[in-house]
């Protein structure tokens, strides 16, 4: 692994901790005060940060800087989480995100909006209330803040526990050299100094290693052997160094261990150890500390008596056997303790481990590899139907062999392999439900409208690809029903609403596939002025009777917009009908009902994936096609009375007292040159393209079948009036029939010509 | 023998680049992604030293932290812990709960190195 593949582990990760992040502070808005949703949310931006500083991301730093320290006011109680303060921090996710984006792609960021944000993070960090002249109020400076002193005390306070840069030189030093200034080292350890892991020898080995020293080690406070505690720090470290670090340089050596210690440092004038020290100086040998398995191999929880063992060695033997002697006997009695102590963890951990059964596990996936699994699973349900149907062709014995037996066995495995893969690629709304939630506060500031995005089912899953797919249009669905949908607060106000707006996006499955809906609670659907817009436009006659349901569907039209005027916003050039054709390009289907003053909803209805589909198998001049299940509302017999000619060469079926176009598939495709007779095939009714039917004619069914797609245009090239193909269990290749556009040809006659003979298999 | 140093560290991209170093300067390394994580591999993992984040779920550093030391075995293990610059108070903290040293996030490799050197032996 090298740095660039861990950055991109750092910018996915970025982007979980961005929707934790979301998600945790829209609980906090929903009243969420538990203390860990808090802290959630914390350590996602303190996360972010400490990726973003290990690449050097520094704007990312800075602004998740600012953000982390109003974010430690609040989760240390010193900052309410007030609808308020949500808003400033919801903007400043969205910025955060934008920087990670900008971090990543190399793009750039709104930097007057992120430095807006920074001052109002200040300012709330700083004990002052949001508000929007709070640019005005904070004349900080924009980048790397200072941190607040309700956030985090300076950082010189007393503990003196301040981060010095380590700069060790392993350069050895010459002979004591005079050029280099001279300190004497007083170093005193306090058995805490060993609890916490730290080594006088370790720390003596440092400092040899700025310069050449000298050792002495006092005894004078090693009690007789009745009264010494084996745990406990006796000797005192007097060393004369010269070493040009300074005494900077030897208490930075001393770093993790000062708060441990009784510690002085001062020059010394001459290279000779202060005479007035009442103390028997004995020469301390560092190099025993260089045989690695010496200290490593003492047993660890008399590591401090270890430790200093090595140095009593060089003084009274006796201290040494007796200092050996307290080893041994509390190595002796921490064995005996270990036992209790060692179950007592056993069983935390194995609590911990219970508390962590219930969270799911998960693995990483490349996608790539899925997809080959997918790949290979479809081939494999091909296969099966392949083999399934030639045993059955050769079946000599009746249905009843053990052969079959397995084969329907295999068959049901195939299936559960089949949807288990599936549910593999299969993924929660959540993430695009979250980035709408963005899209609403962006859109609700710019038109000054207050909304309120609820969503609902945001666990339900759905392919990957559908979910990839589903962001944009749902995107634009959400500007246009913030934008035209919901009126504005004063206008709420007067007539009785509640001034925040309500966005209501839901997600949940119903029979095979999920049905999302959007719904506002703005005006509704100004029927009248929408009726107007298309005659204007000349998509409807002045004189067309329609429905209400209807006239909503022409928002849909082609080339509709009912915006008086161009909005940033919703009016990018793009329709409704951009987004209805690319919720049908997932082979799904786009509703609207609305109710004049109550608003409107938007009723999606799409395929859990789009690597399988249901599919009718009909026959149509020889040819075998899969016509989607999902397009077809009913299929009929038809009979010669309900056959009406329609000017030159169309015609009309009578269903039920209405009359739909009859379209004959085999001569829009180009399969034959002349129309069938539709008496002696079927009518598949389709539903199609802005709500009208059409009876597609087919000369017969085969049946009914979950087929595996396969794509055209990735393996030959686009054909029109195809969708895609798939492999039949007899191991032909069928067309699968894309009926938007076979009823859009329908209307303009056949297809292109150039696509005189799309055959199949 | 090569030294084991048990990281315990819940972001992904922090973990990765532990792993990256301290594989590099030689050393085995051993990773959970919180505190309660920590503490159950620690009888397995058996390190020679431990290098902790302080913010994590579930079980943060000073937790863990002390959940180490109240453990006979481990009780003098070196323990570094990963913090950033503004969190004097915590580093306190971490010192408290019987940590050994830091290391000043965003660490370098040598930064990383050393310090871990000066606390081993």
């Amino acid at each position: 692994m090298d740095m660039n593949e861990i950055k991109e582990i750092f910018f996915q990760e970025c982007e979980e901790q961005l929707a934790e992040l979301e998600s945790g502070l829209l609980k906090l808005n929903d009243g969420d005060r538990d203390p860990e949703t808090v802290n959630a949310v914390f350590r996602a931006v303190h996360s972010i940060k400490g990726g973003a500083g290990a690449f050097g991301l520094d704007d990312l730093v800075a602004f998740a800087h600012v953000f982390e320290t109003t974010l430690d006011c609040v989760r240390s109680n010193k900052l309410d989480p007030s609808p308020d303060v949500l808003k400033v921090m919801l903007k400043s996710a969205d910025v955060l995100a934008d920087l990670t984006n900008a971090a990543r792609d190399g793009g750039s960021v709104d930097e007057s909006r992120s430095r807006a944000l920074v001052k109002e993070l200040e300012a709330l960090a700083n004990g002052q209330a949001p508000s929007p002249s709070a640019l005005a109020e904070a004349p900080a400076p924009a980048a790397p803040a200072p941190a607040p002193k309700a956030a985090a005390p300076a950082p010189t306070d007393e503990s003196g526990f301040q981060p010095i840069p380590f700069t060790f030189d392993d350069e050895p030093t010459e002979e004591l050299a005079v050029d280099k200034p001279l300190f004497e080292v007083i170093f005193k350890p306090r058995s805490d100094l060993y609890a916490k892991g730290n080594d006088a020898a370790l720390l003596l080995r440092d400092l040899s290693r700025i310069g050449d020293m000298t050792v002495f080690c006092n005894t004078d406070s090693v009690p007789t052997l009745d009264k010494l505690d084996p745990e406990a720090a006796y000797f005192q470290w007097v060393i004369s160094i010269g070493t040009d670090k300074g005494e900077e340089g030897i208490r930075t050596v001393f770093e993790f261990a000062e708060w441990d210690c009784d510690l002085q440092v001062k020059p010394l004038e001459e290279a000779v150890v202060n005479e007035d020290q009442p103390m028997v100086p004995v020469p301390f040998d560092l190099s025993v500390l260089d045989d690695e398995p010496a200290p490593a191999a003492a047993p660890q929880p008399a590591q401090s008596a270890a430790a200093e063992t090595v140095a009593a060695a060089q003084t009274a033997s006796q201290v040494m056997e007796a200092v050996n002697t307290a080893i041994s006997a509390k190595a002796e009695r921490a064995e005996k303790k270990e036992s209790p102590a060692a179950a007592a963890a056993a069983a935390a951990a194995a609590n911990a481990g219970g508390a962590a059964a219930g969270v799911a596990q998960t693995i990483r996936v490349d996608l790539d590899r899925v997809d080959r699994l997918i790949n290979l699973v479809g081939e494999l349900v091909i296969n099966q139907a392949m083999l399934s149907q030639s045993v059955i062709e050769n079946d000599n014995n009746g249905g009843a062999s053990s052969i079959n037996m397995g084969l329907e066995e295999l068959q049901q495995l195939t299936r559960e392999i089949q949807d288990s893969v599936m549910a593999i690629r299969a993924q929660p709304v959540k993430p695009v439900f979250q980035r709408m939630s963005r899209i609403v506060r962006e859109i609700a500031d710019m038109t000054g409208k207050s909304i309120r995005l609820i969503t609902e089912g945001e666990n339900t899953e759905v392919d990957k690809t559908v979910i990839d797919k589903l962001a944009e249009p749902l995107t634009h669905m959400i500007r246009n029903a913030v934008d035209h949908g919901v009126e504005t607060p004063e206008k709420r106000a007067a007539i009785g609403k509640n001034p925040e707006g309500t966005v209501r996006l839901t997600a949940k499955h119903r029979s095979g596939r999920i049905l999302i809906e959007l719904a506002d609670d703005g005006a509704g659907i100004n029927r009248e002025r929408v009726r107007q817009k298309a005659i204007d436009k000349e998509l409807i006659s002045p004189d067309a009777n329609l429905s209400d349901e209807e006239i909503d569907n022409l928002i849909f039209l082609p080339g509709f917009s009912t915006a008086e005027k161009l909005s940033d916003i919703s009016g990018r050039g793009v329709g409704m009908d951009v987004v209805k054709r690319s919720i049908q390009a997932l082979g799904g289907r786009i509703n609207i009902s609305s109710k004049p003053g109550h608003g409107s909803v938007f009723t999606m209805s799409l395929p859990l994936t789009l690597a399988v589909l249901d599919g009718m198998v009909v026959t149509v001049a020889g040819q075998t096609l899969v016509v989607p299940q999902t397009a077809i509302v009913e299929t009929l017999q038809p009979e010669a009375q309900n056959i009406h000619s329609f000017g030159a060469n169309q015609r009309l079926i009578s269903i039920r007292n209405s009359f739909c176009p009859l379209v004959d598939v085999g001569r829009i495709l180009n399969f034959r040159a002349t129309q069938a007779n539709p008496v002696d095939g079927v009518a598949l009714l389709v539903e199609s393209e802005g709500g009208g039917q059409r009876a597609l004619m087919v000369d017969a069914i085969q049946g009914q079948r979950q087929v595996v797609i396969k794509s055209l245009e990735a393996n030959y090239t686009h054909v029109p009036g195809i969708a895609a193909a798939t492999i039949l269990g007899d191991g032909r290749v069928a067309l699968i029939l894309d009926v938007d556009a076979v009823v859009a040809a329908s209307r303009g006659q056949s297809l292109k010509p150039e696509m005189a003979y799309a055959s199949a298999g | 023998m090569k030294k084991k140093v048990l990281t315990v560290d819940d972001s992904r991209t922090i973990r990765n680049m532990l792993l990256v170093t301290l594989n590099n300067a030689g050393f085995e390394t051993i990773q959970a992604e919180d505190g309660v994580e920590g503490l159950e591999v620690l009888e397995e993992a058996n390190p020679d030293v431990i290098v902790t984040d302080i913010n994590m779920p579930r079980l943060d550093g000073f937790g863990f932290i002390e959940g180490v030391r109240r453990n006979e075995k481990y009780r003098a293990i070196p323990i570094l812990v990963l913090t950033t610059e503004s969190d004097a108070e915590k580093k306190n903290r971490a010192r408290q709960a019987g940590a050994t040293g830091w290391i000043v996030k965003p660490f370098d490799p040598t930064k990383l190195i050393d310090a871990i050197e000066r606390v081993t032996a």
